[in-house]
């Protein structure tokens, strides 16, 4: 589904990848674990398609199509969902009527007919029951005022409705306390289907206790310096990043 | 959502493509001779069979006017114009005073459909009565006979001047003499029709009440004059809609809005003003120089004003309260939006002279293209304005490094006890926003259009619901091809 | 003049005694300030005094200096003993100036390599005539003026990378005994690159009578500059203060500024900076206190000519009285100055029913990429605040005057420097003991 290939990006002329291949297979969940800087939000936003960083080698094919070519609405109409770290907020517009907005753009795109109101309500009320969404949270502006465990919570919901086919989750474990990492892991489970395939981006293992990858990454100097299974995670939770060095 | 999800970054290649309501009607008219004297002055007063008193009210406007000079103060900038290249009066032809439907121009009718606003029994719009204004006369009122049940009076001025002559002689220029600026004195000399609403005591007036402004001919002004008076305990909501053709010349609009709110009334009054605004090269389109003013007179009195400009080449315009009864309440919600090279230079002005009133102020400008947009705004107590508050927010968007945003209010305070607030920020659209939009599927016209409706969300929610889609939707439209 | 013209402007006979002065003014004997001169003159004659049609004056009327007849202020006068009792700067180097004549001595001593002091008189007397090109701008009528009539003032120059921890304190005082004066100083400020200094400027009567002030101050920052500048307004109370400052702020260069106004019957200070370098910046703080029939004018404008320039701007005022102060405050953004960022403040306090505030904050943004705001308050005293020590068992009248102070002391202690805050917080408390505004030091 996505294969990245010697990629090499930089950011205001400072290089923070550097050859980072990694291939995530149709079905699998990956974790891509390193330390603060070694490039992981990077990533994050190269593959979401964010202007202001530089790819000066490699590239990343998506369903084998050229992901880097298309724009950023065009790649979340294909599928791809990125859970941001920090949500962005957008004063004045109610959480709900967005969510109803960006449903709709990507169902039109995929050919798939409108809902209305009351359908997508329905629709919304069911998942939002489960991540434990409010209504009060939907009729706010969206993120405005939202804490740190509501933004993450929104972010799943958001993943939830608009069932991409690859997501990537940026850090979404941080600053939850346990009952919304409970939740918000609930939530990537529920998403975890033959057909998806799921990156998880973090800097603990904690997460992975409840998502359990397939494969674990190590990022280190903006490429992948080790892979495992899901026990790699245990080791850098013992060990550190430091101790992981091949 | 006009623009489509798909919609790429194209930038459309004019803004005929946006501006929906450009078309011409051919119909017949009569017009008076082209130019400005006393003689057409005359020739209007005549064609509406005036009394003597409102010709030379008119034509003490215009002597007024000869002394005057034309403004310079705004923030706007055009050639100077030929008061003697217009014309001041064009009205459909007909065979006699429209009864019934069945005598306005069926292409008049068209009109009115294909702007969404349908005259004909049967498709009315359900709630709403229109007064609808085509160049310089109004041509059809709807639901005038369910109003009159009501006791409300709603129709075109010049039926007022002839059926309610005593109301319009009591209020007419009282809030906006005839002396008061040079666009509002030589609409004084040559009004032509306009809006006349009175709501008698103690009535709620039971539909919204509409007059639907457009402009046909070519290179004639337009300037009608709306009254709107609300007696005592009475509310009306009146709603405004204006379009023109698309021409290369640039057409004068100078109307004049006159309200009155007695003991314990309210006026809420809405706008979407949608003029041509002329092409990307800012060619063409609506001088739109306005005087519209409220006087809340009696106590606990409302006077609300919202506002959504998107049309015009130049706005240019203050909608104001003047603040007299105690308790009295005024507010001002405006979104004024430019592109290419569109000017705005619009604002309010609350006059705080009773005691505990209060007034609200609360300002979206979006600038975008090559456009220029200033908020003007006057907040002034004077001595006897005890408990007076005030509170005023005003927001500037920018949208590309060539417009501008310019926020000037002034301040006045001359009693201890007044409280004032004022708060103006300026920002640009957020790129994190745009992007955060962008992955969840939005085009990035659809996340301009959402983002700046949630920019503008305190003022469109001040709108009645038909009018609030309505304006959304112009939102977006307006700033297309603005970012790309 | 047409008809619009006459209305904006008006005649003002003072500047038709210049003709007549000419030849006794300093520099008389070098044509090229004689010329200088005589331009200012005829440009000042041309414009007269703007009437309050004129925007920048709309609440600010000229009529007083209109009908008064002037006299150029007699060089005769000296400052009496105690005039400058009372109120000094430790540690500064002081300067005193009577009727726009330097009274005194002018030794640099203690003064570090690289100041240069120089006086306008002497400057004028050999024939100087850079003095007069700088930012304060040239079009400005009271510019003209004091250029025309201009007797002594001080050029300051700080070299290169000189950092000057002395104050230079400059004391300017007016009277106007033997029949209404007419003073024009000016404050010519140049620092190199990476030169920094303080300046406190203050005005203040020497005697009773009627007087006008017109001090222009010009100030030109090269790259990493920095100058701290306070001025306290402390004129007499029939004195008209009308001031023009003009500040050019080059990159990395930093202006300082901080205005306490107490005094004058008229006053009207006048501050333009422009932000001319990258990363250039601001800061303009401002405190006016009027009382009885007092007229208090501050104008600022802030122009951000180049990117990633700052400015922060507080005006804070109380007023009592029949007092009446304005405040006009413009932040500009011009083209292409992106990341620029401005802030601005005024907030006013009224403690009776006669005083008045007039307030005009303004943006005018050019450039997308900023961070603009501006806020206005005006109110009484918080009435839970004063209720609240009055259950305390404090008087109103003192409950009032602690909160006043309260309001004004926010500010004074923004200052970094020391010695000025000292002074502000002495001139706050005078105020609020309530001593007649400006007066002898």
């Amino acid at each position: 589904m996505l294969q990245i290939k010697n990629l090499h990006a930089s950011v205001g002329g400072k290089a923070i990848l550097n050859g980072l291949d990694l291939t995530l297979p149709k079905g699998e969940v990956h974790a891509i674990m390193g330390p603060n800087g070694s490039g992981k939000s990077t990533l994050a936003f190269l593959l979401a398609g964010r202007e202001g960083y530089e790819v000066t080698a490699g590239g990343v094919t998506y369903e084998g199509r050229d992901l880097l070519a298309m724009a950023p609405e065009e790649r979340a109409r294909e599928g791809l969902f990125l859970a941001f770290q920090y949500p962005i907020e957008i004063p004045g517009v109610p959480t709900a009527s967005f969510l109803k907005t960006a449903v709709n753009a990507v169902r039109k795109a995929r050919g798939l007919p409108q809902y209305d109101a009351v359908e997508f309500l329905k629709i919304l009320k069911a998942k939002r029951d489960f991540l434990g969404i409010g209504d009060d949270m939907l009729r706010r502006a969206l993120n405005v005022g939202f804490s740190g465990g509501e933004k993450k919570r929104a972010e799943v919901l958001q993943m939830l409705l608009l069932e991409p086919r690859l997501a990537v989750l940026d850090e979404t474990d941080s600053g939850l306390d346990i009952d919304a990492l409970r939740i918000v892991a609930e939530g990537i489970n529920a998403l975890r289907s033959p057909d998806r395939a799921i990156l998880l981006i973090t800097h603990y293992q904690r997460l992975l206790d409840y998502v359990v990858p397939d494969r674990v990454h190590v990022l280190t100097g903006g490429r992948i310096e080790r892979s495992g299974g899901k026990e790699l995670a245990q080791e850098l939770e013992r060990q550190g990043y430091v101790g992981t060095a091949a | 959502m006009a623009a489509s999800p798909d919609s790429n970054l194209a930038v459309h290649s004019t803004i005929g493509e946006k501006y929906k309501y450009g078309f011409v009607t051919d119909i017949e008219a009569d017009t008076a001779p082209k130019g400005l004297g006393e003689d057409t002055i005359r020739f209007i007063s005549a064609k509406k069979d005036e009394p003597r008193w409102l010709l030379d009210w008119r034509l003490r406007a215009y002597r007024a006017w000869l002394g005057m000079e034309e403004p310079d103060w705004a923030r706007v900038g055009y050639p100077k114009i030929d008061y003697q290249d217009a014309y001041y009066y064009s009205a459909p032809k007909k065979k006699s005073a429209p009864g019934s439907l069945d005598e306005i121009d069926p292409e008049i009718l068209k009109t009115y459909e294909k702007l969404g606003i349908p005259l004909g029994e049967q498709q009315r719009l359900a709630g709403i009565a229109v007064d609808a204004v085509f160049d310089s006369v109004s041509v059809a009122t709807t639901f005038r006979k369910t109003l009159e049940d009501a006791g409300v009076i709603f129709c075109p001025m010049s039926d007022a001047v002839r059926d309610h002559p005593e109301l319009v002689q009591r209020y007419l220029g009282t809030v906006v003499p005839y002396t008061d600026n040079f666009f509002a004195t030589l609409n004084s000399a040559v009004f032509t029709d306009g809006s006349f609403a009175y709501i008698p005591p103690g009535v709620r007036c039971p539909m919204e009440l509409s007059t639907y402004f457009r402009i046909n001919a070519a290179q004639t002004g337009q300037f009608e004059r709306t009254l709107i008076i609300a007696d005592k305990g009475s509310y009306v909501s009146y709603l405004e809609g204006c379009t023109a053709p698309m021409r290369d010349e640039n057409q004068l609009h100078a109307a004049v809005v006159e309200l009155v709110a007695l003991d314990d009334a309210e006026i809420k009054y809405s706008t979407v003003q949608n003029w041509y605004p002329g092409d990307e090269n800012g060619r063409g389109g609506i001088y739109n120089f306005v005087t519209k003013r409220g006087a809340c007179r009696g106590r606990n009195s409302t006077i609300s004003w919202t506002q959504v400009e998107t049309g015009s080449a130049i706005t240019w315009k203050y909608p104001s309260c003047i603040l007299q009864g105690e308790n009295s309440v005024g507010k001002f919600f405006s979104i004024a939006i430019v592109n290419n090279r569109q000017q705005a230079d619009t604002g309010t002005k609350m006059i705080h002279i009773g005691k505990n009133t209060r007034s609200t102020i609360v300002s979206k400008g979006i600038s975008a293209g090559r456009a220029q947009n200033t908020y003007r705004g006057l907040v002034r107590v004077q001595p006897g304005a005890s408990g007076a508050r005030n509170h005023t927010q005003c927001d500037s968007l920018l949208i590309g490094d060539r417009c501008g945003a310019h926020t000037v209010p002034y301040i006045e305070s001359r009693n201890r006890t007044a409280r004032i607030e004022h708060e103006a920020t300026t920002s640009k659209i957020g790129e994190d926003q745009l992007f955060y939009c962008r992955q969840r599927g939005l085009s990035v016209e659809d996340s301009v259009s959402l983002i700046v409706n949630g920019f503008c969300r305190e003022v469109l929610q001040q709108l009645p619901m038909e009018f609030a889609v309505e304006a959304q939707k112009l939102v977006g439209i307006s700033l297309e091809g603005s970012v790309g | 003049m047409t008809a619009t013209a006459a209305i904006r402007h008006k005649p003002f006979p003072y500047v038709e005694r210049f003709a007549a002065l000419a030849a006794s003014l300093p520099g008389a004997g070098h044509p090229n300030v004689v010329a200088l001169r005589q331009a200012a003159a005829e440009q000042a004659r041309r414009a007269g005094l703007p009437t309050q049609r004129v925007e920048p004056w709309k609440y600010t009327s000229l009529n007083r200096l209109l009908e008064t007849d002037f006299e150029p202020a007699s060089s005769a006068a000296r400052p009496a003993a105690n005039d400058a009792a009372g109120w000094t700067v430790p540690g500064s180097y002081r300067l005193v100036f009577v009727n726009g004549r330097l009274a005194g001595g002018r030794s640099a001593a203690g003064l570090p390599d690289g100041v240069t002091l120089t006086t306008l008189a002497d400057a004028l007397a050999r024939g100087d005539d850079d003095w007069a090109t700088g930012a304060a701008s040239s079009g400005h009528p009271f510019v003209a003026l004091n250029t025309a009539f201009l007797t002594d003032g001080l050029v300051l120059r700080v070299a290169r990378g000189v950092k000057v921890a002395q104050p230079i304190h400059l004391l300017f005082l007016g009277s106007g005994e033997a029949g209404a004066s007419a003073i024009h100083t000016r404050l010519v400020i140049r620092l190199e690159p990476g030169a920094g200094i303080d300046v406190i400027e203050r005005h203040a009567a020497s005697g009773a009578g009627v007087y006008w002030s017109n001090p222009v101050c010009d100030i030109r920052l090269s790259e990493g500059a920095r100058l701290g500048h306070a001025k306290f307004i402390d004129e007499g109370a029939e004195a008209m203060h009308i001031a023009v400052t003009g500040v050019e702020v080059a990159a990395d260069a930093a202006y300082d500024s901080f205005v306490l106004t107490t005094g004058g019957a008229l006053a009207r200070n006048e501050i333009r900076v422009t932000l001319d370098g990258e990363r250039a910046g601001c800061r303009l703080d401002g405190l006016y206190l009027g009382r009885d029939r007092q007229h208090i004018d501050n104008t600022t404008e802030t122009i951000h000519a180049q990117p990633m320039t700052t400015s922060t701007e507080t005006y804070k005022g109380v007023l009592e009285g029949k007092a009446r102060a304005v405040f006009q405050g413009r932040i500009v953004v011009r083209p292409d100055a992106q990341k620029s960022d401005g802030r601005q403040l005024n907030k006013t306090l009224l403690l009776s029913d006669r005083a008045e505030i007039d307030t005009k904050p303004e943006l005018e943004i050019h450039a997308d990429d900023v961070k603009c705001s501006h806020g206005a308050a005006i109110g009484e005293i918080d009435a839970d605040a004063l209720f609240y020590l009055r259950a305390r068992g404090i008087g109103a009248e003192e409950g009032t005057r602690m909160l006043v102070e309260a309001f004004a002391a926010e500010l004074i202690d923004g200052i970094a420097d020391k010695s000025v805050a000292s002074l502000a917080r002495g001139r706050l408390a005078a105020w609020l003991a309530g001593s007649a505004p400006g007066g002898t030091a």
